[in-house]
């Protein structure tokens, strides 16, 4: 009865050696690489190009890498030591970046892990360690939502005005109040036509009816939930994108920059210690400016001679060609109110929708009537210095507010220019409301701290068991480290975060954990106690203790999952491993050992004695 | 080795009084003072700053407070943190006042106030909108345990000792957060997950005793039910004492190696872990006896299939 069936056995082989298998790559360390990334918002990086590009740097300047690998953002070579990596990184700047002053890539020291290719090959990377372990900086960002709602309803209180102006609905004044716009009329009738004018030109707004004594007839529009939803969420993508530019030129190996919660951006930078740079690059604002190209003939040539014409200045376009633009500002990026790309109506080509607000609508207009067949360019302002997004050619006059740039387009092309416009401002200030910096050296302490706390407390209750139950407390203090390995397996196949009150979890998981194994144990003797068979004890012990052990386990997850739900930071930290350890522990304390249990005694026919200390009768 | 050789069932349910006016003294006078000293809540709650650094040598605290002072940081604590080379300084959220930078200028007047240079450790800046949704959400997660497992316990057992176990092990709570105000030790959030993690721990034990409970009840059918409970008591003490023991090893070594970080957390778990075993034994049980639990509840009446008869 003491049996496995062979399945069994192999399957609970196979997930140790899974374990094993995950836990490996945390063994191995980090080794110095270089990491290249763009530098700029409006230059992609092209992986397999800059991988030759940096294998052929090094080649040319005779360093060896251990190996180049690359993603859709970023391309990283591994080094032996830290002297190539810093030969190579001067190396890689030289050959990226022929003008300093203008830099095309960011190269940035980094480490990468140092575990062998088909581990990472099988994803099977070491666990993510949290700031609190590695050092770094964290900022919790809290996006102003009620000022991006005044700054659409501002926009909409114009966008009503041109309706209301086009439909010739005749009104006595639109405000903004609170969270709504309030249009005032002076007859019913007026009202009901503005009333289906709104309600024909945009599906965003309610609109209710208000009467406020004799003759002042109002019509209160405010935005729909879901209208009010799109902008929450297009207001936190937006500046999570712009960040996500941002932070790129810093360089910083692994950023975290995700949504907390409904109006929160949490942006964690490993590795910086330079507060003060990475709040400036987090704070800064681009600004997106539309200005019309200069297409004098022979003032490109001249320019491209060094000789740039009075009030213009030369740029490079998307594909690489010069481009003379005027300095005088005709739009800013204030009055584009969103950017997606799309396709053209006619043609099906891939394109970028435009919506500008009324005022910038007017100007649009005016400027597209004036400037058919002309070429206007719409660029990037950052830190003073100007990109082109794109620079399309006018076709006709564009009224309305709706603008659609089209042709020679990709469909991610489309979709990144789109964003780059979107980018051009942040839809909603933001503001730092949690801040932590974590020194490296601290870092390294608590990894110890964390470390020798779970080894010695692992020590301490492996020599108890191994004291007190003999045989039966070795199998339980394997089973033990079972559970330390499928959790550590478990914690870097998610790469779940680790913290050190995670760690502090780790140890108290495992002193929780062995509660299963005491249990049983506890049963197993009080079988024998009461004169059952060894083997008829061992089968009586884990059966009876399988029902206890399930709802104690239970109740400490419902305690691990209301952390999960309702903690924040540390608290996460801690409920990720405590319930994942409560998950792990059921399976190693109970299928673990009773594995090794049938192992050993299983297969023997006649057992005098177990050897799980010793059994005290009443009657001796 | 056996710890522990019990000839008969020690009569517990004989004391049940006495160990239910021990709880209600230990709880009165933990709501006392939490009543009257309050809480020592860390940053995390109150928003403002923290600024670790550390020096070379041991570094005296008058002359950094003075600086501070003289430099206009006013209502600043300043204190040795694990050592006296290691100090934290904390400065309170003010109205008005730019948070931005603050750190550095801290450092600043720091740097002027020793001849030793601090090097900086670690710095927290919390605003004061995140306070208290920290505390909101702490007491939503709380009732959410209590909730799930009451109804889990009700489930599983019989509402009565979800109801017992869910008072003895709040109980154990109110006495860890009594226990922080008495002492003015710092509460953080890491001592919150510690306090909420040994609710379901503590949980666990009542759980392995009521198990036996139900179990004792189904075999036993000539034993009273305070009988029933001294029984399942006596014969799981062996495996409280060894199962508490092995945890509050593991505890013990995080409170002795763990560094100031998880000092803390490691002395709620420890306050958690005793009382957790003292409560959930010797108050979960005479209170399931006091809400009247009983063997008709454990056993399953057998409904008779009435058929027809012709």
């Amino acid at each position: 009865m003491n049996r496995y069936p062979l399945w069994k056995n192999l399957l609970i082989g196979l997930i140790l050696l899974w374990g094993l298998i995950y836990t490996l790559p945390n063994f191995y360390g980090e080794v110095p690489a270089v990491q290249v990334s763009s530098a700029k918002a409006t230059v992609k990086l092209d992986p397999a190009a800059a991988t030759d590009r940096v294998a052929n740097a090094l080649r040319e300047a005779g360093i060896d890498s251990q190996g180049i690998f690359s993603d859709a953002t970023s391309v990283r070579a591994r080094f032996a030591g830290t002297d190539e990596q810093i030969r190579a990184k001067d190396a890689i700047e030289r050959a990226l970046n022929p003008d300093p002053q203008d830099p095309g890539y960011v190269v940035a020291l980094n480490l990468l892990p140092a575990s062998p290719s088909w581990l990472t090959a099988i994803h099977a990377l070491p666990m993510y360690l949290g700031l609190d372990l590695r050092g770094g900086v964290h900022f919790l960002l809290q996006v102003d939502m009620p000022g991006a709602l005044t700054k659409r309803l501002d926009s909409l209180s114009g966008d009503l005005r041109t309706v209301l102006r086009d439909k010739n609905v005749r009104h006595a004044g639109i405000n903004r109040e609170g969270e709504s716009v309030h249009i005032r009329f002076r007859s019913e009738a007026e009202r009901d036509a503005a009333r289906s004018a709104i309600q024909a030109s945009t599906a965003d707004l309610q609109l209710a009816n208000r009467d406020d004594g004799a003759g002042d007839f109002r019509l209160v529009a405010t935005l729909t939930p879901q209208a009010l939803q799109t902008m929450r969420d297009f207001a936190i993508k937006q500046n999570i994108g712009t960040l996500h530019n941002r932070i790129n030129e810093l360089g910083v190996a692994e950023p975290v920059i995700q949504q907390q919660g409904a109006e929160r951006i949490v942006v964690q930078l490993p590795g910086v210690q330079d507060v003060a740079k990475a709040k400036d690059i987090l704070g800064r604002t681009a600004t997106l400016e539309v200005r019309m190209v200069d297409d004098t003939p022979g003032a490109l040539e001249q320019a491209m001679a060094g000789n740039v014409p009075f009030g213009t200045e030369l740029y490079t376009e998307r594909g690489g060609l010069p481009l003379l633009v005027k300095k005088q500002v005709v739009l800013t990026g204030d009055r584009l109110t969103d950017a997606q790309p799309g396709f053209d109506g006619q043609t099906h080509e891939p394109a970028v929708h435009l919506t500008l607000d009324a005022a910038g609508a007017r100007i649009f207009r005016d400027l597209t009537r004036e400037n058919v067949g002309k070429r206007m360019a719409i660029l990037l302002i950052e830190k003073g210095k100007g990109e082109v997004v794109t620079a399309p050619v006018i076709r006709t006059e564009i009224g309305g507010g709706r603008v659609q740039i089209s042709g020679r387009m990709s469909t991610t092309e489309a979709t990144d220019v789109a964003l780059l416009l979107r980018a051009g401002s942040l839809a909603a200030p933001m503001e730092i409301i949690e801040e932590r910096t974590v020194g490296p050296s601290l870092g390294a302490d608590n990894i110890s701290k964390g470390f020798h706390s779970t080894l010695w407390g692992f020590i301490a209750i492996a020599v108890f068991m191994c004291i007190y139950y003999a045989l039966f407390g070795l199998v339980s203090t394997i089973s033990l480290a079972a559970n330390l390995l499928l959790l550590v397996a478990l914690l870097s196949l998610l790469q779940a975060t680790l913290t050190l009150p995670g760690i502090a979890a780790m140890a108290l998981t495992l002193g929780m954990a062995i509660d299963a194994n005491v249990l049983i144990n506890e049963r197993i003797r009080e079988e024998l106690r009461n004169g059952s068979s060894p083997q008829a004890a061992i089968a009586a012990g884990y059966d009876r203790a399988f029902g206890t052990i399930l709802d104690s386990n239970v109740t400490s997850l419902i305690a691990g999952i209301a952390l999960l739900v309702f903690g924040s930071g540390p608290v996460r930290g801690f409920a990720v491993v405590h319930c994942l350890g409560l998950l792990t522990s059921m399976f190693s304390a109970i299928l673990v050992s009773r594995m090794l249990i049938n192992g050993i005694y299983g297969r023997r026919r006649k057992i005098d004695k177990l050897s799980i200390g010793q059994v005290w009768k009443p009657g001796n | 080795m056996e710890f522990f050789r019990i000839k008969k069932d020690y009569p517990f349910m004989r004391h049940a009084l006495v160990f239910n006016v021990i709880s209600l003294l230990t709880f009165l006078l933990a709501v006392f003072f939490l009543a009257t000293r309050g809480l020592n809540l860390s940053v995390e709650f109150t928003g403002g700053t923290v600024l670790e650094v550390t020096y070379a040598e041991a570094q005296p605290l008058e002359p950094l407070r003075e600086a501070l002072a003289a430099d206009g940081y006013t209502d600043t604590l300043v204190q040795n943190f694990g050592s006296a080379r290691d100090i934290m300084i904390r400065l309170p959220n003010k109205e008005g006042a730019d948070s931005n930078g603050l750190a550095e200028r801290v450092m600043g007047t720091l740097q002027k106030a020793s001849a030793q240079q601090p090097e900086l450790r670690r710095v927290e800046f919390v605003g004061p909108q995140v306070g208290k949704e920290l505390a909101s959400d702490g007491a939503m997660a709380l009732l959410l345990v209590i909730f799930g497992i009451v109804v889990y316990l009700a489930m599983r057992f019989e509402w009565r000792l979800g109801v017992a176990t869910i008072i003895a092990n709040l109980h154990d709570v109110v006495i860890i957060l009594g226990f922080f105000a008495f002492f003015q030790w710092e509460f953080s959030l890491a001592v919150l997950a510690a306090t909420l993690a040994v609710l379901g721990y503590s949980v666990n034990e009542s759980v392995v005793v009521f198990d036996r409970v139900r179990e004792t009840f189904r075999k036993k059918r000539n034993m009273s039910t305070p009988e029933v409970l001294n029984h399942a008591i006596t014969s799981t003490i062996s495996r409280t004492v060894i199962t508490h023991g092995s945890t509050q090893m593991m505890v013990l070594s995080m409170l002795l190696f763990g560094g100031e970080t998880l000092h803390y957390f490691a002395m709620a778990l420890t306050i958690g872990i005793c009382f957790g075993i003292y409560s959930s034994v010797l108050v979960a049980s005479p209170l399931a006896m006091w809400l009247g639990v009983s063997r008709e509840q454990f056993i399953k009446v057998k409904k008779e299939k009435e058929e027809a008869v012709v």
